[in-house]
């Protein structure tokens, strides 16, 4: 009888998780070395570039431990982002226990700490691993100290290990085996599985990860989604090896996937439970919490054309990402559109760039904004993640906005550039500890705001790479909230504004104002730009009209080569938004709110 | 300005006696393939006899026209009246180079009824021409402007050219003046304009030449057009200037117009029906083609609706003429761009035609694209 265990990598990023994960992969013979190719569960291009895994993957190991018994270890790969903490513990409702992994040199982190938090949460079995131990900077004894000190683990459970050499690979698994517990649940109870990642497949509908908690399913079943009570027939079910393996049934502890001929796409909601409908479960499963995007910005197509294929890759894209959640949006510069909800800035980056790469679609990003929240005059409060429907400044009573405790680790002596980041980005109430010698933690309480651009960035900048960051919202905090519009030759592009801090209200109108001087491209004639609060002009730029690209000659057989270039020019005009008579690059309105790269 | 509906016809003549640096039409050095490019054209001639309607203008560029023997010239031009109709009141136009000028060739070019001369002067200053490696001097250029008023050509034109390296605007003006002297009926003045695959392209690339700046070119531009407007001319096209309506060059026009036209010889583009194509461009090529009895065409193309409707916006911003407003109908946003070039002064309305201005003329290549979709 093969047993289970359910079990999670978590780590800070760049501690070594998928390279873990790729050596026991190797370890349990799913692949050919020769076949290998590095970090097998980061599918993405996207995620190997980056380095980052931005989708959980799934995959079951065959295993036999030391003493004789076959196992089936099923690693539930998790993302390693901050903006992707909500995908962290979705993965980790699923398992029974989660390997720690530190980073041998750099020592614990900010992320290993709100992982560790979010696995005990859970309730998971904590395994701590030390990795990178063969890197000449590794420092064991420090890690281990700060594994007791800073984490309350004993230190003399972590295993050591060299992921990249292959250094306590067995260990670890004779760990998975003895110290995570067998899942509970029983294979004859009604029907429970939680649907933790799904992915659409133009063939066969939606594919559906889950856990199976209680029961059992079969291809031929008719399973019903408790959320909305909707029925399928089971097509097929089965575990996943590299690719999907097909089995008879998925029973209680097991993971694994479940296709059901499932095409409407809003039908499969992560989070949610899937029962018999002959022998529905009591109850739907707890632990999900729900996605609460932070992030906002609206999508244009470039062409108005484009709209129905952005909607509908938008429809596809949300079965992949659960983060992820839009509605319709227009705007009076840039047409019909969608408002979209991320869960930070990385995030939003990334869903830009897969519907342009896998969706192949054309669009428009406008500049992201938090959720502000307006009491009026009249009483009323109103929630604004839309610049456009900033209220009336005369009916406001009062403005708030959302504020994060930022958690940041670093070698001391960056502490006084780091503060000066904060202060920047007007971070109150900070508070400082020394968990180890030489080492910092610095809280600060900011406004979401300034965090979701560059923040972190300018953080690795001032911190040389050794600052790492994390942070969580502590709710709506009162603040003096102005609109900042921008004018493009005297017309007002709504898909520019901003809402901001009255007291950086200026200095904002200058950098946007100076960011587009850059991002809009010469043109025939002159163009101004201009910020204004209220009708009030704070701030301006030009760019300067090109004076001459008239060729001298044009006869016979000029014209056509001529005219290809201007089809050729068009097709670069593809990346460029007509607001009135100016093409406004497609990056130039995300750019607005970035700091120069300097 | 006149819409002509007639067709055009143009015969490449693919020789000179050395090449200039600048140039990169299609021509050769050596003469003696004259006789195989005649009867290339003789027979290129019948591939189209019937198909276009009564031409009125004939045109003989280059290459250099002007080198062809006599006799050529003259079995050239029998074969092209004998193949095909030309309207009584045909402009016939013959590119010029002015040391090829004596009184035999002029009586010649009379006989036959060349009634347009373009003279390829391109400058009124020695030092300038032999930077420009031309075979004539200032002083041939001013006998043979001489020349064609004396053997009474009913028009003659002046090719010139500014923007040299190093040229002042004093001294294209004094080439403008000397120029207007002689009260020609057209003039063409082209900013000197570097090609890749030229001698200057080479000078260019590697640094040893540079181009105009673009706010000297704009301000040479605009100096030409004020200078030669004062003295009656009219700026129709971007590089073109007429004494009056009745001298603007009506072959060209018909490239502007998309008015059809058939071209000859090697390198040579033609224009009917929404199809434009174009024959192969090395003289050798050509001529084993026709000898094998096929068309010398390289290449063909139908235009789409929408290409249709950007190369007349292309074409129609390089003239005073304009762009007929009927085009812009039912194009939506067209409406707020033509408003703001308005605004900038880069087009005004005239009539039911939008019209570029002396700045619209100076970014007429970029025009089109806030127009396309």
């Amino acid at each position: 009888m093969t047993k289970i265990r359910n079990f999670s990598i978590i780590a800070h990023i760049d501690h070594g998780k998928s390279t873990l994960a790729d050596r026991l992969i190797q370890k349990a013979g799913l692949v050919e070395a020769r076949l290998f190719r590095d970090q097998i569960l980061d599918s993405m291009d996207l995620e190997r570039e980056r380095g980052i895994t931005i989708k959980s993957s799934t995959i079951t190991l065959p295993y036999i431990s030391k003493s004789g018994e076959e196992f089936a270890l099923s690693l539930i790969d998790t993302p390693g982002h901050v903006d992707f903490s909500y995908e962290v513990s979705r993965a980790l409702a699923s398992c029974d226990g989660v390997l720690l992994l530190v980073d041998a040199s750099q020592g614990v982190q900010a992320q290993t700490l709100s992982n560790l938090y979010k696995a005990m949460e859970h309730d998971l079995a904590v395994i701590p691993v030390i990795n990178k131990i063969d890197l000449p900077s590794a420092d064991v004894a420090r890690v281990k100290e700060q594994m007791d000190k800073e984490l309350g683990l004993d230190p003399d459970l972590a295993i050591l290990c060299s992921a990249k050499d292959g250094i306590g690979i067995d260990e670890i698994l004779e760990a998975i085996v003895e110290r995570i517990p067998e899942p509970k649940g029983r294979p004859e109870n009604p029907l429970a599985a939680l649907i933790f990642d799904a992915r659409y497949d133009s063939f066969r509908g939606s594919i559906v990860t889950c856990r199976v908690f209680e029961g059992t399913v079969r291809p031929g079943d008719v399973i019903r989604f408790m959320s909305n009570q909707a029925n399928y027939k089971v097509e097929e079910v089965g575990i996943f090896r590299i690719n999907r393996e097909p089995r008879d049934q998925l029973s209680a502890g097991e993971v694994g996937y479940l296709i059901a001929g499932v095409k409407t796409v809003s039908d499969t909601r992560i989070g949610d439970t899937i029962t018999l409908q002959s022998n529905p479960a009591p109850a739907p499963l707890p632990g999900f919490k729900d996605v609460k995007p932070v992030v906002f910005s609206s999508l244009y197509p470039i062409s108005s054309d484009d709209y129905p294929s952005l909607s509908d890759s938008l429809e596809k894209f949300k079965l992949n990402d659960a983060a992820f959640v839009y509605q319709k949006d227009s705007s009076a510069a840039l047409g019909q559109g969608f408002r979209c909800g991320f869960l930070g800035l990385l995030h939003l980056e990334i869903v830009q760039e897969r519907l342009e790469r896998e969706y192949d679609q054309a669009f428009i990003m406008t500049v992201p904004s938090v959720q502000y929240q307006f009491t009026l005059e009249d009483g009323s409060t109103i929630s604004v993640d839309n610049p456009q429907y900033y209220p009336d400044p005369i009916a406001i009573a009062s403005s708030a906005e959302p504020y994060i405790r930022a958690t940041i680790i670093a070698p001391e002596r960056y502490m006084g550039a780091i503060m000066k980041l904060c202060m920047e980005r007007r971070g109150v109430n900070s508070r400082f500890s020394y968990p180890a010698p030489g080492r910092m933690e610095i809280l600060f309480d900011m406004p979401l705001a300034e965090v979701i651009v560059d923040f972190y960035d300018k953080l690795k900048t001032v911190t040389q790479g050794y600052g790492s960051f994390d942070y969580e919202l502590i709710g709506y905090r009162e603040s003096s909230l102005v609109k900042l519009d921008i004018l493009v030759n005297g017309e007002k592009v709504d898909a520019l504004s901003l809402i901001v801090h009255s007291d950086r209200a200026r200095e904002w109108g200058v950098r946007v104002c100076d960011r587009l001087q850059e991002e809009i491209p010469r043109h025939q004639f002159k163009i101004a730009i201009q910020g204004a609060i209220g009708g009030k002009i704070i701030s301006r730029s030009t760019v300067n009209p090109f004076r001459k690209d008239v060729t001298a000659k044009c006869y016979g057989g000029d014209i056509t080569r001529k005219r290809k270039l201007l089809e050729k020019q068009k097709k670069g005009k593809r990346k460029m938004k007509m607001v009135g008579s100016v093409m406004i690059p497609q990056n130039a309105f995300v750019a607005v709110l970035k700091t120069k790269n300097d | 300005m006149t819409e002509f509906a007639h067709p055009g016809l143009y015969v490449h003549v693919p020789f000179c006696k050395t090449k200039c640096p600048y140039c990169d039409f299609t021509s050769v050095t050596s003469l003696s393939s004259i006789p195989d490019w005649l009867e290339a054209i003789k027979k290129e001639m019948l591939l189209y006899r019937d198909r276009f309607s009564r031409f009125d203008s004939l045109y003989l560029g280059g290459g250099t026209p002007s080198l062809l023997p006599d006799r050529d010239l003259a079995d050239l031009h029998h074969h092209l009246r004998s193949h095909f109709p030309f309207s009584p009141d045909t402009e016939f136009t013959v590119e010029v180079n002015p040391d090829d000028i004596n009184s035999s060739k002029l009586a010649a070019l009379r006989d036959l009824g060349v009634n347009r001369i373009s003279l390829g002067v391109q400058s009124f200053d020695d030092q300038e021409l032999r930077f420009l490696k031309r075979r004539h001097t200032v002083d041939q250029a001013v006998k043979a402007l001489d020349g064609f008023k004396d053997a009474g050509f009913a028009k003659v034109g002046l090719d010139l050219m500014y923007g040299l390296p190093g040229q002042t605007e004093s001294r294209w003006l004094k080439t403008l003046e000397q120029a207007t002297s002689f009260n020609p009926e057209h003039i063409s003045c082209y900013q000197l304009t570097v090609e890749e695959r030229t001698p200057f392209g080479v000078l260019q690339a590697q640094g040893e030449m540079k181009p105009l700046d673009e706010e000297a070119g704009s301000a040479f531009f605009v100096l030409t057009s004020a200078f030669l407007e004062e003295k009656g001319y009219l700026h129709y096209e971007i590089s073109n200037f007429a004494r009056g309506e009745e001298n603007l060059c009506r072959h060209n026009l018909k490239y502007w117009q998309r008015v059809p036209y058939l071209g000859l010889g090697p390198s040579a583009h033609s224009y009917r029906d929404g199809s434009r194509w174009w024959n192969l461009r090395d003289l050798e090529g050509y001529c084993r083609v026709l000898a094998e009895g096929k068309p010398p065409v390289a290449g063909l193309e139908t235009l789409t609706p929408e290409q249709v409707y950007l190369e007349t916006i292309l074409l129609g911003f390089r003239t005073r003429d304009g762009v007929d407003r009927e085009i812009f109908r039912n194009r939506p946003g067209t409406e707020e761009v033509l408003r703001h070039l308005r605004q900038a002064e880069l087009v005004h309305n005239v009539g039911g035609r939008v019209v570029p201005t002396i700045k619209g003329f100076l970014v007429a290549d970029s025009l089109p694209l806030l127009f396309a979709n």
